[in-house]
């Protein structure tokens, strides 16, 4: 707020100003009417007979400060020197200078101005377009002198409840600013804690770094015997189940032998092997004589002993006339593949939650969703081991247990330090985050960030979370709409800081996403105020908080206020 | 606002906007789609099966009746000819004996027009020729086929059903059930059988048997036809219970070019031929996102069509208010045929022509031919039939602030403050659906306007108005009083069920009520009581939308024709609707104040006659260059045919209009009638301070235009509600001889003294400005700079150009102070803007009353004044010496552009008493300024005389003082 130039103005002999006065009262009386006359000087008596300072006479709508330039009885030049004219052409209902300037008590320039007094309360300037045109705009009711409208002198009134206001107003932000000093130490404070946080941090993710690499080293250390172990031990058990595969084989082959030798001459011949089309390796149907004698490796019949390199060649081929066609290999790979519709059976989404997610526009919470969705099946059925296997291997010996248990250990203690190496990035990510954001010239909105900020209305709570988004929440039910996420800092150039915008929120129908114009006064608390949509899909906050307060000059609010008589 | 998308519940909300989303022409009919207009265009010229029968003529004296019968069907149709006062023909044509009564538009005629005598001049077995009064007008009917000519001396005016065209579907019985389940053979032996028994009972004396075959070929091969008795359109089916009822008229306009009217089309002001291409279609329908230069119907319909040549200017009106088509076609005079009987006519072969083919789905054939011969004439006799514009307010031609939807009693509150904070004056600001409690209307919506009054009263306390939306589809709710009543009442429209119809609309699931009905006008009219209509006041005016009416899932959004209104279907009356709607709106209004105050209702949709209850606005255009362009050609349409309050939504509802064209559509539309800023719910704010200081600068320039020339625009609707001349005008209308005006529609004549051509392309750096006159001479109104007449005038514009033309020859009154609102500058003084012509004269007039009351009409109180200048004398005529007005306005300044430098000027009062004015002149631009003459604008007037004294001789050394007469001459 300006200080006022000028203060009252001097204060002359009572009679030489009554002259003055009825003098101006007659000149006005031609063009205002009688009654302004009688009013007028009705005003002087009662002003010089109470005996208080009194107004310099000068034209009507001029203010003091250009009080100079109006002299009486001698030829006014027009402010922008234009135009010099006879001082009764000065409010004489006419625009005679281009800049209004003679006319600063009626309506007859369009670029004038009117001053009203306001005595009580603050003087303000008009457009003279506002002279007489049956509104009351001036509080003294000096703009309405022949308008016929009825207007009240409410200047006293306004200076009182406006002193009243300042005075809160100066209360509060004097209040705000020595919280917003506070909120400043605290920043100041935290940030300092913060980046003492962030440095202890880095220093403990380099040990952290150190110990990951240790801890690797350890379990690679371990897992090396661990290894070797296991292997020897599956080694063994193949070895173990290679010896029973052969005595199977050789059982089987013995087995086919004595199948294909239809005549039980000992041998099997070319046209006893031609018996088993299935054998048949260009796949044609038939097993023609040269193919089995191929099969036979060239000779016409094979004994027992010869079979063996012969069974070689047809093992995998060759069907028992006795036994059923093996089906299950076939049929393994089916159930595999109706896996994960069994998956799905055994995790079933809450369909609450789902139809409530299609009432409303794409979330974020949407997202998580589908993310859900599309993570691993939470169970993979083992494979079914096929037949060979099933004999389980043996347990580990006590050794190989040892060993395992070991690396198991190191493996345990490695991913735990790896894990804390995560989150102590996190946490170095997080703070360097919020100390990248400009939380003001002192960082005084510091304290608001991870914080949130709710205004209940008669539909809607709307959360307003500082430097992170704004939210509307129907308050019988619905899910959240999200009116825009964190922006700029947008206040007017002087200072930025008075406005926050909240951009691309959730997208309208039709129209533009939704944003949030965030207002910020100064105030002891720190509440939303108001919410409103004042364009389509365009929201507008009142947000009080200390942290906007201005320092409060020490003098007195009164003297604001310009009191002139 | 508009047929789109909002918080209708979900369900309409998906049906609309599946309908709505596209702009999608699927959703109105093609003429193919359209059964009768099908059936009615495949009709081949030439072949008119309609005789006159000459011995049934009756003429009384004004009256001529005649019966026409069909020699293919044997059906006989009712012709009357009058000769009406003012230069006009009316033609009617029913059936002599319809099986029912035929729909005749009622409400819309001021009165029965006043007759003139016919006589029979010559009769003879092939026609006869009628007298038409004076310059030689006669009116040939030929008999066979039946034909009408009006010929002027030589020269054919106007031919009546010479292409043959004349088609008139009679009333027939239904088949009924019975005849759909029997084979078709038996069928049309069932036809026969019934024909025959029908002409039978019918008594038809001259129906001869031998024709009987014939007729019943022709019903037969009628009745083949599809859409006859039931017509689908999408999901739509009407159940046409009448059957066939269209009508069909065919006009020739020898020697003409140019046809304007018939509107409201998107598109130019000229007609185009449609000859390939739809005709014209006449059918009120909220169409959704309309598209530019079509033929497609909109959301009004005046049935007015206005011929033009240097020659003569006529007018035919088609009094129909069924589903109407127009089809146009320009050729030359050669091409087409004219009938024995006018071979004795001079007609140049080679002179253009154009016909004209009107077609209506029911109804009769009731044209009135309005004869001109002047584009004045034709104004003045169509005045004459359906009455002239309201004489509105003056603050309704100030500037409206309208925006769907302004939220709340604060958001009213601020706009109002933001518009004295940037020092911009507005009139009204309005409140769109949203204000209502959930649609229904007549209410608020009690969180967000809980308490009316005190806004009402706001706005009282700055000489401000508001608007409210009253759209008359009503929420069927049970707790809702205007339902209820209604309801109890039997007033809404029933559906071809005899229930009460039902569409969705804004409110959900809504009625209509039957405002053809006298007794649904009064109830509605009542509704607007301060008593009834909560909430209301004085300052609070009305707006009816959505009157087309606009049913959303009705066939085209609008009402199904079998709907009932009473004894008629929609089918007959769906064009007057919403003229109803706006008539009992209007009614209301001055019912409220006990018939003291003029009232202002906006309508969307309107007939001919709607002129007489208020003003009209161009719908739900878009923020595009396209749509700011057509705003002039769609109001100029409207002007012609008697609706002169007529604006578009400035800045384009749909969409958002850049810096740029918001503010040219604010100096454009400072420059129309209707002059309202509006915008659709979804687009951002667009009050004028939010473009930024310049643009804000330069709307408040545009708007300061309009209120200085509001006196200007005052004097041109008292005008225009006397004589029925449009406000905004054609520059063919003032200069009908000059040939290069006729299709001119980017600017144009504010009554005949102002030509204003807007800026309306994008970067434009200049505009080509045609000025017409070749006796005229022009002032720019910003730079007093000089043109002559007659020539296209380059101009570079800026921004903050709006060109407009002063016509020398022109006396213009305007307040040049500007404040906050109309009402604020009621008593403010007059300057005179005095454009001399080439002759050095000018002439104008100034009109003042207490500016909102019926008392000008009904106690005579107004000041209505000639300004004359000539010998270098103002002169100021009394125009109304029997009335009287006081007014405290004066004369503060007079403005004397193109004039030369006078040595004194002298005013001289009634006592005779001589003051020397002091003056002003400027040598560069040739412009007088006479200082304060100070004068009383009304009733101090008669008491002063005042001289001026001009030098005239030059050079100015040898100074000759000439006193040249009085300016203002005492003449009561």
């Amino acid at each position: 707020m300006r200080t006022p130039v000028f203060l009252l103005g001097d204060v002359t002999h009572a009679a030489k100003r009554t002259a003055e006065v009825a003098r101006l009262c007659w000149e006005s009386a031609l063009t205002c009417g009688i009654m302004t006359c009688v009013h007028l000087l009705l005003t002087l008596v009662f002003t010089v007979s109470l005996g208080t300072p009194v107004e310099i006479h000068r034209p009507r709508g001029v203010p003091l400060t250009k009080r100079q330039f109006y002299e009486e009885n001698k030829p006014f030049t027009c402010l922008d020197g234009s135009k010099t004219i006879p001082f009764d052409r000065v409010n004489d209902d006419y625009c005679d200078c281009k800049d209004g300037s003679d006319e600063p008590g009626t309506p007859a320039c369009p670029n004038g101005s009117f001053h009203c007094t306001n005595a009580g309360y603050r003087p303000t300037f008009i457009p003279s377009s506002r002279i007489n045109d049956g509104i009351c705009d001036c509080c003294d009711t000096t703009d309405e002198y022949n308008s016929g409208a009825k207007c009240e002198n409410t200047c006293k009134d306004l200076g009182r409840k406006e002193r009243e206001v300042l005075q809160k107003m100066a209360e509060i932000t004097r209040e705000g600013f020595l919280l917003k000093r506070q909120l400043i130490e605290e920043a100041k404070k935290g940030k300092q804690e913060k980046q003492d946080k962030l440095t202890g941090m880095q220093d403990n993710k380099k040990q952290l770094d150190e110990k990951v690499e240790a801890m690797r080293t350890v379990k690679e250390t371990a897992e090396q015997p661990e290894k070797e172990a296991k292997e020897r031990h599956l080694k063994a058990w193949e070895e173990q189940m290679a010896a029973i595969r052969l005595e199977k084989d050789k059982a089987k082959m013995a087995e086919a032998f004595l199948e294909l030798d239809d005549n039980a001459d000992g041998v099997v011949s070319v046209s006893e092997l031609q018996t088993h089309a299935e054998l048949d390796p260009d796949a044609d149907g038939t097993l023609s004589e040269t193919e089995a004698q191929g099969l036979m490796g060239g000779a016409d019949q094979v004994d027992t002993s010869a079979f063996e390199s012969v069974w070689t060649n047809i093992k995998d081929k060759y069907k028992s006339e006795s036994q059923p066609v093996e089906s299950a290999p076939v049929e393994t790979p089916g159930e595999e593949m109706k896996e994960p519709v069994g998956d799905n059976d055994s995790e079933p989404y809450p369909e609450e939650d789902i139809s409530e997610e299609d009432d409303e526009e794409e979330d974020e919470d949407d997202y998580h969703e589908e993310d859900d969705k599309v993570r691993a099946p939470p169970s993979i059925r083992t494979p079914e081991k096929s037949q060979e296997d099933e004999e389980a291997m043996p347990p580990y010996d006590a050794e190989t247990q040892a060993l395992i248990d070991a690396a198991q250990r190191a493996r345990d203690d490695f991913n735990e330090a790896e894990k804390a190496l995560k989150e102590a990035d996190d946490q170095i990510g997080n703070i360097e985050k919020e100390l990248s954001f400009d939380f003001g010239p002192d960082a005084e909105f510091t304290y608001m960030y991870n914080q949130c900020y709710e205004l209940s209305t008669s539909e809607y709570i709307y959360r307003l979370c500082p430097f992170n988004r704004v939210l509307q929440k129907p308050k019988y039910g619905g899910s959240e709409t999200n009116l825009g996420t964190w922006g700029a800092w947008s206040g007017p150039e002087n200072n930025k800081y008075l406005v926050m915008k909240y951009e691309h929120g959730t997208g309208c129908w039709q129209g533009p996403n939704r944003s949030t114009t965030v207002k910020l006064t100064c105030g002891k608390e720190t509440v939303v105020t108001s919410t409103s949509e004042p364009s389509r899909c365009e929201y507008l906050m009142e947000f009080i908080t200390p942290a906007v307060c201005q320092e409060t000059s020490n003098t007195d609010p009164s003297t604001h206020t310009h009191v002139e008589l | 606002m508009a047929a789109s998308y909002v918080s209708l519940l979900a369900v309409v909300l998906l049906f609309f906007c599946l309908s709505a989303h596209a702009v999608d022409r699927s959703n109105f009919k093609t003429c193919d789609q359209s059964s009768f207009c099908k059936r009615q265009r495949e009709l081949e010229p030439g072949q008119s099966p309609y005789r006159a029968l000459l011995d049934t003529l009756e003429l009384s004296n004004s009256r001529l009746a005649l019966q026409l019968i069909n020699d293919n069907n044997k059906v006989r149709l009712l012709l009357e000819l009058y000769r009406l006062q003012g230069n006009m023909t009316r033609v009617k044509i029913n059936e002599l004996k319809p099986l029912k009564p035929r729909y005749e538009v009622p409400d819309v005629l001021m009165a029965d027009p006043l007759t003139e005598p016919l006589s029979v001049v010559v009769q003879d077995e092939n026609g006869l020729v009628l007298s038409l009064g004076g310059a030689e007008q006669r009116l040939i009917l030929n008999a066979r086929p039946f034909r009408l000519d009006i010929i002027e001396g030589p020269q054919v005016l106007m031919s009546v059903n010479s292409r043959g065209l004349l088609a008139f579907e009679h009333l027939r019985a239904r088949k009924d059930t019975i005849s759909h389940k029997i084979s078709s053979t038996v069928g049309s032996m069932w036809d026969s059988l019934k024909s025959i028994f029908s002409s039978e009972s019918n008594s038809e004396e001259t129906a001869g048997q031998e024709n009987v075959g014939q007729q019943t070929d022709e019903i037969k091969e009628d009745e083949e036809k599809p859409g006859m008795w039931e017509e689908v359109f999408k999901t739509h089916s009407d159940s046409k219970p009448n059957g066939p009822s269209s009508i069909s008229l065919d006009f020739s306009l020898p020697g003409v070019e140019h046809v304007f009217g018939i509107p409201e089309h998107t598109d130019t002001l000229k007609l185009k031929n449609t000859d390939g291409s739809d005709p014209y279609r006449l059918y009120n329908l909220d169409v959704f996102q309309y598209e530019l230069h079509n033929p497609m119907a909109l959301y009004g319909s005046v049935p007015v069509l206005i011929s033009h040549s240097t020659e003569r200017t006529m007018g035919l009106f088609w009094l129909n208010a069924a589903e109407t088509w127009v089809d146009i076609s320009t050729s030359s005079a050669g091409q087409t045929m004219f009938g024995k009987m006018l071979d004795f006519v001079h007609g140049s072969s080679e002179a253009p022509q154009t016909d004209v083919r009107w077609m209506s789905e029911s109804g009769i054939i009731d044209v009135f031919i309005m004869l001109g011969p002047k584009p004045t004439d034709v104004f003045t006799q169509y005045a004459s039939l359906t009455g002239t514009q309201s004489f509105p307010p003056l603050s309704a031609l100030a500037y409206h602030q309208c925006r769907w939807n302004y939220n709340d009693q604060e958001d009213v509150r601020a706009v109002d403050q933001g518009f004295d904070e940037h020092d911009i004056p507005y009139d009204f600001i309005w409140l769109d659906i949203e204000h209502t409690d959930g649609k229904r209307y007549f209410t608020w919506d009690p969180s967000k306007f809980p308490q009316p009054k005190d806004m009402l009263q706001g706005l009282m306390d700055k000489r401000r108005k508001l608007v409210a939306i009253v759209d008359p589809h009503i929420k069927v709710d049970g707790d809702y009083k205007i339902h209820s009543e209604i309801r109890s009442k039997n007033l809404y429209v029933k559906n071809k069920d005899g229930g009460d119809y039902e569409g969705w609309c804004w409110p959900g699931n809504a009625g209509y009520p039957d405002f053809t009905n006298r007794d649904m006008r009064a109830w509605w009219s009542s509704m607007f009581a301060y008593d009834q209509y909560e909430g209301s006041m004085e300052n609070q005016y009305i707006w009816n939308d959505m009157n087309e009416p606009s049913v959303f899932n009705g066939p085209e959004v609008t009402m199904h024709k079998d709907a009932l209104h009473g004894v008629w279907e929609h089918r007959d009356v769906h064009n007057l609707y919403g003229l109803y709607v706006q008539k009992a709106t209007a009614d209301g209004l001055i019912q409220r104040s006990g018939g003291v105050e003029r009232p202002f209702v906006l309508t969307r949709a309107f007939f001919a006659g709607s002129q007489r209850y208020g003003a009209v606005w161009t719908g739900d255009n878009a923020a595009e260059w396209g749509h700011l362009k057509i705003s002039i050609p769609m109001c100029l349409s409207l002007g012609l045919v008697g609706i002169s309050f007529c604006g578009a939504d400035v800045g384009g509802f749909f969409k958002h209009p850049s810096a740029e064209l918001l503010v040219r559509w604010y100096q454009a539309g400072a420059y129309q009638p209707f002059f309202r800023a509006h915008a659709h719910l979804d687009t951002p704010r667009r009050e004028p301070w939010l473009f930024g200081p310049e643009n804000t600068a330069l709307i408040r320039e545009a708007i300061r235009q309009r209120y200085a020339l509001l006196p200007y625009w005052y004097q041109l609707f008292y005008n225009t509600h006397h004589t029925g001349q449009p406000v905004m005008r054609p520059l063919w209308v003032e200069y009908p001889e000059d040939f290069a005006v006729f299709t001119i529609e980017d600017e144009y004549l504010l009554g005949k003294d102002l030509l204003v051509h807007p800026v309306t392309d994008e970067g434009a750096k200049g505009i080509t400005v045609y000025l017409p006159g070749k006796h005229e001479v022009w002032f720019d109104v910003h730079t007093f700079e000089k043109h002559a007449g007659a020539q296209s005038l380059y101009m570079p514009v800026a921004m903050s150009s709006i060109p407009v033309f002063q016509r020398g020859g022109s006396v213009i009154c305007r307040k040049d102070r500007i404040r906050r609102s109309s009402s604020c500058m009621e008593s403010d003084p007059y300057t005179l803007y005095v454009a001399l012509g080439s002759q050095g004269s000018a002439e104008g007039e100034l009109y003042i009353d207490d500016f909102h009351t019926f008392d000008y009409e009904k106690k005579k109180e107004f000041i209505h004044r000639r300004l004359s200048f000539s010998d270098g004398t103002l002169t100021s005529r009394n125009l109304a010496p029997d009335s009287q007005f006081s007014t405290s306005s004066w004369i503060e300044k007079i403005v004397i552009i193109g004039g030369v430098q006078p040595s004194s000027v002298t005013l001289t009062t009634a006592d005779g008493a001589e003051t020397a004015l002091e003056f002003d002149f400027d040598s560069e631009t040739a412009v007088l300024t006479l200082r304060k003459p100070g004068v009383n604008a009304g009733a101090d007037w008669s008491y002063i005389t005042f001289f001026i004294v001009f030098l005239h001789i030059h050079p100015p050394e040898s100074v000759t003082v000439e006193r040249l007469g009085k300016i203002w001459n005492y003449s009561m």
